[in-house]
């Protein structure tokens, strides 16, 4: 598959998934919303990281650069939301 | 003599491979910055998520749904303009960038037209948290778009030079790694800001 058909189907993809987002925002799942939003977010992110930044055919080097940073997100986010909700 | 090898490795050898784990160190760094307006709207949102219900219908949702196509978009033609180097076609990577520059503009205009609504009613930073976090996440995005506006206008002046071809686009690579970034943390405060009540 050509690198051009490849950017284009990961295109149309990120655009229905944003639709997706769009739409699924009207209908109110409480709490739900968060999670959906954040899951297509990630999944859109995903699809850039991969196919568009070829994160796919990257060495485990640079692997660790793009994946490392998301652990220490997680835990100034976590580690900060435990303070917040125990006081 | 050393100066053609040089230029040779440039693009497949190991001075490709370090400048694209150059820009994934600077990325990462990136996401911490992000990801400390990230953290500080997790703190706000769970202190006061009614306020968030609230506040968040003032956003043109519009024009957020448009500025993620747009930069969606852009994302794309910078990914086929670097696809069109990498086969030395010099005149699809100028067409390329030159598209992404133009939808990285519209993106900073409909960021115009939004803050310019908001002002107008009198919803300012330091109206409230919300609004505060918004102007700051938004801000510090749209700084960041500038200066990949900045970058990717500089690898159109060098491709306008003939600089780049199948062999040598490192720096084109770099600059589209760079852009898919910004695309990146634009997906994912589209729907914090925009979407979630």
């Amino acid at each position: 598959m050509s690198a051009y058909r490849t950017y284009i189907i990961v295109w149309i993809a990120l655009l229905i998934l944003t639709v997706l987002t769009w739409g699924i925002s009207y209908i109110n799942l409480g709490m739900g919303n968060v999670a959906v939003a954040l899951l297509i977010a990630s999944l859109k992110a995903a699809l850039v990281a991969l196919f568009f930044m070829h994160l796919r055919y990257e060495n485990r080097l640079v692997w660790a650069f793009a994946l490392v940073p998301l652990l220490f997100l997680a835990l100034i986010i976590f580690g900060t939301l435990a303070d917040t909700m125990s006081r | 003599m050393h100066d053609v090898t040089e230029t040779k490795t440039h693009s497949s050898g190991q001075a490709l491979e370090t400048a694209k784990l150059g820009i994934w160190c600077f990325l990462a760094t990136e996401v911490l910055l992000f990801g400390a307006l990230f953290t500080a709207y997790t703190i706000f949102r769970v202190s006061d998520p009614q306020m968030f219900l609230t506040e968040h219908l003032k956003l043109n949702r519009i024009f957020g749904a448009v500025n993620t196509i747009v930069l969606i978009c852009s994302s794309l033609s910078v990914a086929l303009g670097i696809a069109a180097i990498r086969q030395g076609k010099q005149r699809m990577l100028r067409i390329c960038l030159i598209l992404t520059l133009v939808l990285a503009a519209t993106f900073l205009g409909v960021k115009y037209a939004e803050y310019s609504e908001h002002i107008a009613r009198g919803e300012l930073p330091g109206t409230n948290n919300f609004f505060s976090l918004y102007y700051m996440m938004t801000g510090l995005h749209a700084i960041h778009v500038c200066g990949g506006m900045a970058a990717l206008g500089t690898m159109l002046v060098m491709a306008y030079r003939g600089k780049f071809s199948a062999e040598y686009n490192t720096p084109v690579e770099i600059t589209g790694l760079y852009w898919h970034f910004v695309d990146l943390v634009w997906i994912y405060l589209f729907p914090l800001l925009y979407l979630i009540g």
